[in-house]
Parts: C-alpha cells; sequence; structure tokens
C-alpha cells in the first residue's frame, strides 16, 4: 500500500473530521461566555481532557520522544517538568484564577487594578507568548508533512504552514471556545489511542520487560549504559549545567503563566470543576508523558537513529512503522499514516487554542476595556475577535516562513521562559499579597517580558552558537545568524534563571514604590471571591 | 469613597458583604485551612523536583547505580517524581474536598443570602 495516499487520506479525514466539529459548534453558540468561554458548561472531565489537548503539543509528543531517542535520558527531563509544572496550577492558581475573571488572564488582575495598564500588559504577554508558541508548532507542522511526504521542498512546507494558518482562523472565527474545546477534546483522545497503542507494541517486542526495552536502547544507540544517564546532552561544562538548570525553573513555572492554559479554567461551571479539570489533566498528561519514555527508548532500541532527522521529530511515526512490520509493509504503512495523522491533529489543536487565546485577549483587554472603555456590545466584541484572530494568524504565517530554520524546542522552550518571568509573578502576587498594586503588575509584567526577550536575542542561539557538521566536519552556525556574526553576551540558551526573578523583583519595586489604596481595599472582595466563589461568574444555561 | 476614579479605569464598588464575609471566622479558617496545605505542599514539591534536577547535573555517579537490570537509580528518581505528583494531586482533592469545599458552600449561600439574586454573576468590572 502506498503509505503517501494513506497518509494525505487520514490528514484529510482529521480536517474534515475538525471543520465538521467546528460547524456543529458555531450553531450552539451565541453571546460572549460561549464564544470565549463554551458558555462555562464544561464538566471537569471534558475540560481535563480539552487541556491535556491543548498543552499536549507536537514539541511533547514528536520532540521529547526524538530528544530521548537521540539523547537518551537527557531527553525525560523535559517530561518531568512539564508535568511537575501542573501541581503550581492545581493548588495556587486554577480555582483562583476561575472565581475572579471572566475571558481573559487579564479579568484577574484587572479586579483591583486599574483596567488600561494592566490590560494593556497582560495581552501584550499574552500575545507574544502565544505568538512564540505558534511559531513552533507551524514550523514543526511544515516539517512534518513535508518529511512524511517525501518532499524536501520549501514551497511544500510553506503551503502546508499557510494551510495550517488558515484552518487555525477557521476554528476560531467560526467555533470559537465551543469548537476549538471539541476539537482539543477529540485531539487527545486519538493521541491516546495511537500512543498507546504504539507502546504496546513496543513493550510487546521486549515481552513487557522495561529493563530488556532500556539495554537495547542503550547498545543500539552506540552510547551504552551513558545513554541511560543523565548528562549526555546537558552534562559537559558548567555553563551546559546551569544552562540545564535554568530550562528545568522555565518549564516547571511557565505552564501556570501560559495564558492559553489559563483561560480554559474558564470553560467549567465552578472552581469545583476546574480543580477537577486539573487533575484529570494530571492524569493524563502524565500517563501521556510515560508513554513518550517508552517510544523514545523504543526509538532509539528499535531504529537506526542516525538515519532520523537532527531533532529526531520523527522517531515516533518512524518507530510506528518499525512496530507495525517495517517501512513496505501494509501493517507498518497503516501505523505510521495513522501516528502521523495523530502529530497533525495535536498540531491543528494547539494553533486553535493559541489564536483563540492571543485574539480573545486583543478584543476583550485591548478593544473593549482600553479603546471602547467598557462599551462596546458583545457582538462588537466578537467581531472583533474574529478579526483580530485573522490577523494574528497571518501574522503568525508571516513569520513562521522565515522562522523554519529555529529549532522547535528552543521556540516552546522560550514561550515557557517568558511565560514564568512575565506571568506567574503577576498572577501570584495578585492573589496573595495585599500591598501589591498596578505599578507592580505592569513593571513584573513588562520586567519579565523584556528582560526574557533581551537575554534570549544576547544568548548564543541568535548569535555564536556553532556545530559540527556531522558530514563535511566543517563548522557551521547553530545560531540565528550566520557564522562569524557574534554578538552574545549572555552565557546560556535558556533565560528563565535570571528573568524569573529579574519579574518577581520588578514586582515587588513597582509594588513599593507606589502606593494604592483601591487596589488593597479591593483585595478583601478578590480573596473572598477567588477562595468562595462567592459571586463568580455562573455558567450559561440554555 | 475617596479615590476620584472612574467605574471603569478602575472598579471601585466596594461591597459591604465582602467585608463581612471576610471577617467571619469560617473565612479565616478557609483561608488558614488553604495556605497551610497549598504553602507547604509547593515549598515541597518545588524543592524535591530541584534536588532531582541538581542531581542530574552533579551526581552523575550517584544517579548511575543501577538498581535492578538496566533500571537505575536516575530512572527510579524520575518515575518517583511522577509518583509524587500524582499523590499530591490526590491528596489535595480529598483533603480540599473534604476540609475547603463545606466551608466554602457555607459562605457563597451567605454571600447569596446577603446579597440577593440580583448580584449574581454581575462581577469582573
Amino acid at each position: 500500500m502506498d503509505t503517501q495516499v494513506l497518509t494525505t487520506a487520514l490528514f484529510l479525514a482529521v480536517v474534515a473530521l475538525t471543520v465538521g466539529i467546528t460547524f456543529w459548534a458555531s450553531r450552539q453558540s451565541s453571546g460572549t461566555a460561549d464564544f470565549y468561554a463554551g458558555g462555562r458548561s464544561f464538566s471537569g472531565f471534558q475540560n481535563g481532557l480539552a487541556i491535556g489537548g491543548d498543552y499536549m503539543s507536537a514539541a511533547s509528543f514528536l520532540g521529547i520522544s526524538g530528544a530521548i531517542a537521540l539523547s537518551g535520558y537527557d531527553g525525560f527531563l523535559y517530561s518531568i517538568g512539564f508535568l511537575v509544572a501542573w501541581l503550581v496550577a492545581l493548588l495556587l492558581v486554577a480555582e483562583m484564577l476561575r472565581n475572579s475573571g471572566r475571558y481573559t488572564m487579564a479579568d484577574q488582575l484587572a479586579y483591583r487594578m486599574r483596567q488600561t495598564p494592566v490590560r494593556m500588559a497582560a495581552a501584550t504577554s499574552t500575545v507574544v507568548v502565544s505568538i512564540f508558541y505558534l511559531l513552533a508548532q507551524m514550523v514543526g507542522a511544515g516539517a512534518l508533512v513535508a518529511l512524511l511526504l517525501g518532499v524536501d521542498d520549501q514551497f511544500v512546507k510553506n503551503i502546508v504552514i499557510l494551510g495550517v494558518g488558515a484552518l487555525m482562523i477557521f476554528y476560531v472565527t467560526v467555533g470559537g471556545m465551543k469548537g476549538t474545546t471539541w476539537v482539543q477534546i477529540v485531539k487527545a483522545v486519538l493521541l491516546m489511542a495511537g500512543s498507546a497503542l504504539i507502546v504496546v507494541l513496543v513493550l510487546a517486542k521486549f515481552d513487557f520487560n522495561l529493563s530488556d526495552l532500556l539495554g537495547g536502547a542503550a547498545s543500539n544507540s552506540g552510547h551504552g549504559s551513558a545513554f541511560l544517564e543523565p548528562g549526555l546532552k546537558y552534562g559537559a561544562t558548567l555553563t551546559s549545567k546551569l544552562d540545564f538548570l535554568s530550562l528545568g525553573i522555565a518549564l516547571v513555572l511557565g505552564t501556570a503563566g501560559l495564558p492559553h492554559i489559563l483561560i480554559r479554567f474558564y470553560t467549567v461551571p465552578t472552581s469545583r470543576d476546574a480543580r477537577k479539570s486539573v487533575l484529570w489533566a494530571i492524569g493524563l498528561i502524565g500517563v501521556f508523558y510515560l508513554f513518550t519514555l517508552v517510544l523514545g527508548f523504543g526509538a532509539a532500541a528499535l531504529l537506526d537513529t542516525s538515519t532520523l532527522d537532527k531533532a529526531g521529530n520523527l522517531a515516533s511515526p518512524k518507530l510506528a512503522e518499525a512496530v507495525g512490520g517495517g517501512a513496505g509493509s501494509t501493517g507498518g504503512a497503516i501505523l505510521l499514516a495513522l501516528i502521523a495523522a495523530v502529530a497533525f491533529a495535536t498540531i491543528l489543536a494547539v494553533v486553535a487554542g493559541l489564536t483563540l487565546t492571543s485574539s480573545s485577549s486583543v478584543a476583550h483587554d485591548i478593544y473593549n476595556s482600553v479603546i471602547k472603555k467598557g462599551q462596546a456590545s458583545e457582538k462588537d466584541e466578537i467581531r472583533m475577535t474574529r478579526i483580530a484572530a485573522a490577523v494574528i494568524g497571518g501574522i503568525a504565517i508571516l513569520l513562521a516562513i522565515p522562522a523554519q530554520s529555529l529549532n522547535i524546542a528552543f521556540l516552546v522552550a522560550l514561550a515557557f521562559a517568558v511565560a514564568a518571568s512575565a506571568n506567574l509573578p503577576a498572577i501570584v502576587y495578585n492573589m496573595f499579597w495585599r500591598r501589591f498594586n498596578t505599578r507592580g503588575a505592569v513593571w513584573s509584567i513588562y520586567g519579565g517580558l523584556i528582560s526574557c526577550v533581551t537575554l534570549v536575542f544576547f544568548s548564543p542561539v541568535v548569535s555564536g552558537k556553532t556545530a559540527i557538521d556531522a558530514e563535511t566536519g566543517e563548522t557551521v552556525t547553530a545560531a540565528l545568524f550566520p557564522l562569524g556574526v557574534d554578538f552574545h553576551w549572555f552565557p546560556f540558551e535558556n533565560p528563565g534563571i535570571v528573568s524569573i526573578p529579574l519579574g518577581f523583583f520588578f514586582g515587588w519595586l513597582g509594588t513599593v514604590t507606589s502606593k494604592e489604596p483601591t487596589a488593597e481595599e479591593r483585595f478583601t472582595e478578590l480573596e473572598v471571591r477567588a477562595l468562595t466563589g462567592a459571586g463568580a461568574e455562573q455558567a450559561v444555561q440554555h | 469613597m475617596s479615590h476620584d476614579v472612574s467605574p471603569h479605569v478602575q472598579a471601585d464598588r466596594h461591597d459591604p458583604v465582602y467585608d463581612e464575609l471576610h471577617a467571619s471566622a469560617e473565612f479565616v479558617e478557609l483561608r488558614r485551612r488553604y495556605r497551610s496545605f497549598v504553602f507547604p505542599a509547593t515549598v515541597a514539591f518545588l524543592s524535591w523536583y530541584l534536588l532531582y534536577v541538581v542531581l542530574s547535573n552533579w551526581a552523575g555517579g550517584f544517579m548511575s547505580t543501577k538498581l535492578v537490570g538496566n533500571i537505575n537509580v536516575a530512572l527510579v528518581f524520575g518515575l518517583l517524581q511522577f509518583a509524587t505528583t500524582f499523590l499530591i494531586a490526590w491528596v489535595y482533592s480529598r483533603y480540599s474536598t473534604s476540609r475547603l469545599d463545606p466551608l466554602a458552600r457555607q459562605l457563597d449561600e451567605r454571600f447569596i443570602a446577603l446579597e440577593g439574586k440580583s448580584s449574581r454573576g454581575t462581577g469582573g468590572h
């Protein structure tokens, strides 16, 4: 059977399914609470699935299993940071955010601060984080499709990026939060089922003996037992070790500041459902990352990893082909096409969530609150969200085309670092520190955002990083700028270790250098409402 | 209120019902119970996670110790991070259902009684 035909057919089936869901959802929606928060009527379990669908991006599914396949144990460290991070969301953020906000991350700050400055700041960082994350997914989609269809052609990649961009604008403008949530739920089910199947097939090859699987991976990787130990990728120098620590901190603190995750807590009727949805999400995401461990080591054990792409992004699809019977077999072709289609569905669901988050923040925070002073009608606000979705989608397409040389994992890690530096300090201070005020919120958001982006700009990732080309043995650039251009002075690739403390510091500094009695008085209300749900937004009754 | 800000610039609605609830013994107890769980738990899981990252970086010899077959300390510690995450989530769920939710419900009901039905869901701005 022809893999390319089958793959293409399954990709089109995924697209048709999601388009169908979106049209169906659009007929059920009316009003802003439906459009932005799905009527707040999803159950904890449904929202838990949708959170999983929003969070388990192509970077996790393809990236982590690829990283494990190539770097062994060091790749596993990503999974652990991505999972433990959910405890921050569960214990400190989810329930209180559900009780104190309406549609966007900014709502919770605006509850007791001056509307215009905090909404501008929160909307800015929402858009920045979402665009970095969007670029990662779109670049991933282009590379995935081109490699799977066996055409390494720039034109094809650009067409795929354009197609993904058009689809995400469609999901958001037509389906709103309801459509986006159902796309994410379906994707989560497909992803869990697809990876569980491959995991069982891989384990069966080793008689369900984990130790044998690890042994096979170690010997086939060519690294021996070092492949199963930390340090293969990050352990070389003190700088690389500190860089890894920096990455670890950003991963664990970034999740609870990701705007597209935060707004998912608004889609359930009460804070108790928000808690339940995080519990389901933790279970789902935890099991999924255990799957990626088996997929990664399975790929290392069963594939010739030197034939994979440099980032290992195709490890999972190639592994599916191998356990299905190998290249050229019918089983292999079917499983390869299936896993590729699942990865594509994954990308579509994540980009839809990101586009919705950033465009609703532009419409709700900037257009309605800042420009229209809260006087825009519901219809106007939704119309503006649709326009913003088209504009942001367009910008993402235009940026993704030249961004294709960037490493996907780097873009995602950068989004996490910005979320942890700019958003988390403001959210945590706002919930737990009575004295916190508008200047503190604005300084922590802009301070964290600017220090994060500045440090990355002067890091080796942008200029100065080199690599040895495996084929020619020549030194080539591994940075954005070409060889010879080197203006980096920040030693780490991951800015979190410096920019996260800076975000907290600026928040503190701004607060103590200004007085705002209203913000302090309103803290009483915020605290009662956040902990008890008294006066919180209600679900829409249809 | 003495602050000369329009309602849109900064929400100025100061609802005395919230002050009343905030001062109640039940609310003080609810906040105490919430904080006495989440603050120590957050310190604990973040320290345990950082310890794990630091050990991976600087205690390679210890982490490479083989326990059973090809399964080494690093892998067991990594899987233990999963186990503690699931455990803390489960314990918090139990704790909040039995110790937090009843108080929160009670306070919410008192809010509805004091406030009357008309003000439900009008917050936010």
